[in-house]
């Protein structure tokens, strides 16, 4: 925030950087390698529904060049706070997360960008702890969420997945930007 | 980088700027007043005081505004849902999150104070709790981020040191006419220098009065704009403001005047005024307020590319 933003009463959002999600395959080896959690295939972006007729059309647009292949097709769901989640299903990461990149840059591009909250991919290991890997999409980084219960997560396993982590994404340093994504898609 | 629906108000910005100019300007005038007819070495101790007050009610407003509404700090094991909700908007938001504070009245109001983004709090009271539903109440608490990203309760404490030292002098200068009145009457064109300084000080205190309103007015529109550009969602602030401000307009008017001092904070004012309304009130018209949201919803539902209107960048 500059002096002159801070004049004319304007917010700026900061830059992100969408690249990094293309780090997540080499993440998701690392997972594995160390803590035996497998990715699911399934991934979500999650974002604000804006009123009006242009992002109901860049919605169906983008779910229409999703679909638009072999794979399963994406689907849809609202949560409890009103935010909109697009869920992507593929057996391969990079094919996974470029949808994500996909949907992501669509949004952007038809400036809802003010909308976008976080992407997620989420991990399982055979006891059954499920792990998801959230991007914040304002602040470009990750951080992990490990729901156990309803409104429960596992803190420690959350920090030892940020220490192995640290080396191949950019992890978010405010712990409490560590936002509970709690009923998000695949977890 | 992504283009952003977010079309920038140049009107709004040139006119909260020019009275923000105004302000600035008194608050020079007058300590330019105050060397002239003072005796050397005052006027910057008494500027340094006035500026001191406006700094120490701007660094504690956090504190201050929460006792004085009574309001308690909830952690997100009281209030999980208020908790995730702003939690959500700060991460759409790019911010730091707040303190979430609640208070026990009725009342239909939301406040944010805090000396800056990081050490903020967002307070909403049990009655706009129970009134709104969950995306209207949305709206509010992106209404009152934008407050706090904006950094209004430093522009607005800043904007009213003018006022803060020409209430100071003016009392001064009645005791000064009332005791020592004839001796330190070395004449300032005629004038006993006390008079002069009452004055002035009068006429900068009526005008900073009124010019610090109309900043908060300016203030006000563009944290609808920031938060309705937030959520998307205009139409939920709108529905919002309508039944914020018909409600409040019902409630007696005693409880109303013992919460008037933190009006600059409030989503809508708790005083109905009557005369001059349009001049002194804190919060622009609810006309004025849903003609800019639905501008903004129509800003929202434009075709970006293959539309009528050109992309903006």
């Amino acid at each position: 925030m500059g002096f002159l933003d801070v004049i004319s009463g304007r917010s700026k959002r900061p830059k992100n950087n969408l690249d990094s999600l293309f780090a997540l395959p080499n993440a998701a080896i690392t997972l594995q390698v160390s803590l035996n959690f497998q990715m699911t295939g399934m991934g979500s972006v999650c974002f604000r529904a804006v009123e009006g007729p242009a992002f109901a059309q860049t919605l169906t647009d983008v779910v229409a060049l999703l679909d638009n292949d072999d794979d399963p097709d994406v689907e849809q769901s609202t949560d409890s706070y009103g935010f909109t989640w697009l869920m992507a299903q593929q057996d391969d990461m990079s094919a996974l997360v470029t949808d994500l990149h996909a949907v992501n840059t669509s949004l952007a591009g038809q400036g809802f960008a003010d909308g976008l909250l976080c992407s997620l991919v989420t991990f399982k290991d055979p006891s059954g702890r499920s792990l998801g890997l959230v991007y914040l999409y304002k602040k470009g980084t990750f951080y992990p969420f490990a729901p156990t219960a309803p409104n429960q997560r596992d803190n420690l396993l959350e920090l030892q997945v940020r220490d192995l982590l640290k080396n191949d994404l950019p992890i978010e340093p405010d712990l409490s930007s560590w936002m509970a994504v709690w009923g998000a898609p695949g977890l | 980088m992504s283009r952003t629906r977010f079309i920038r108000d140049t009107g709004l910005t040139a006119r909260m700027t020019a009275s923000m100019f105004v302000l600035g300007g008194l608050f020079v005038g007058l300590i330019a007043v105050l060397i002239a007819v003072l005796p050397a070495g005052w006027a910057p101790i008494i500027a340094l005081i006035g500026l001191g007050i406006a700094w120490y009610q701007w660094y504690n407003s956090d504190t201050l505004a929460l006792k004085a509404m009574r309001a308690r700090v909830v952690t997100p094991e009281e209030a999980p849902e208020l908790h995730a909700m702003i939690d959500r908007l700060c991460a759409l938001g790019g911010m730091p999150k707040p303190v979430v504070a609640i208070a026990y009245t009725d009342m239909l109001n939301a406040f944010a104070t805090g000396r800056s983004p990081s050490r903020a709090a967002v307070c909403v009271t049990t009655g706009i709790l129970d009134k709104l539903n969950a995306d209207e109440l949305e709206g509010v608490l992106a209404h009152e981020l934008s407050h706090v990203a904006h950094r209004d309760v430093l522009v607005m404490t800043l904007a009213s040191s003018a006022g803060i030292i020409a209430g100071m002098l003016a009392r001064g200068a009645q005791y000064g006419g009332m005791f020592g009145g004839g001796r330190r009457d070395n004449n300032a064109g005629g004038l006993p220098i006390w008079l002069v300084i009452l004055l002035v000080s009068l006429v900068t205190y009526a005008i900073s009065f009124f010019a610090t309103r109309l900043l908060s007015r300016y203030r006000e529109l563009s944290a609808d704009r920031a938060g309705a550009f937030l959520t998307g969602k205009p139409n939920a602030l709108a529905n919002a403001l309508v039944k914020i401000t018909g409600e409040t307009a019902k409630i007696p008017q005693k409880d109303l005047r013992a919460v008037s001092p933190l009006n600059a904070f409030f989503i809508s004012p708790a005083v109905a005024g009557l005369d001059l309304k349009t001049l002194t009130s804190t919060h622009p018209s609810l006309e004025q307020r849903l003609e800019q949201l639905s501008k903004v919803a129509a800003e929202l539902g434009r075709p970006m590319d293959g539309g009528f209107a050109p992309p903006q960048v």
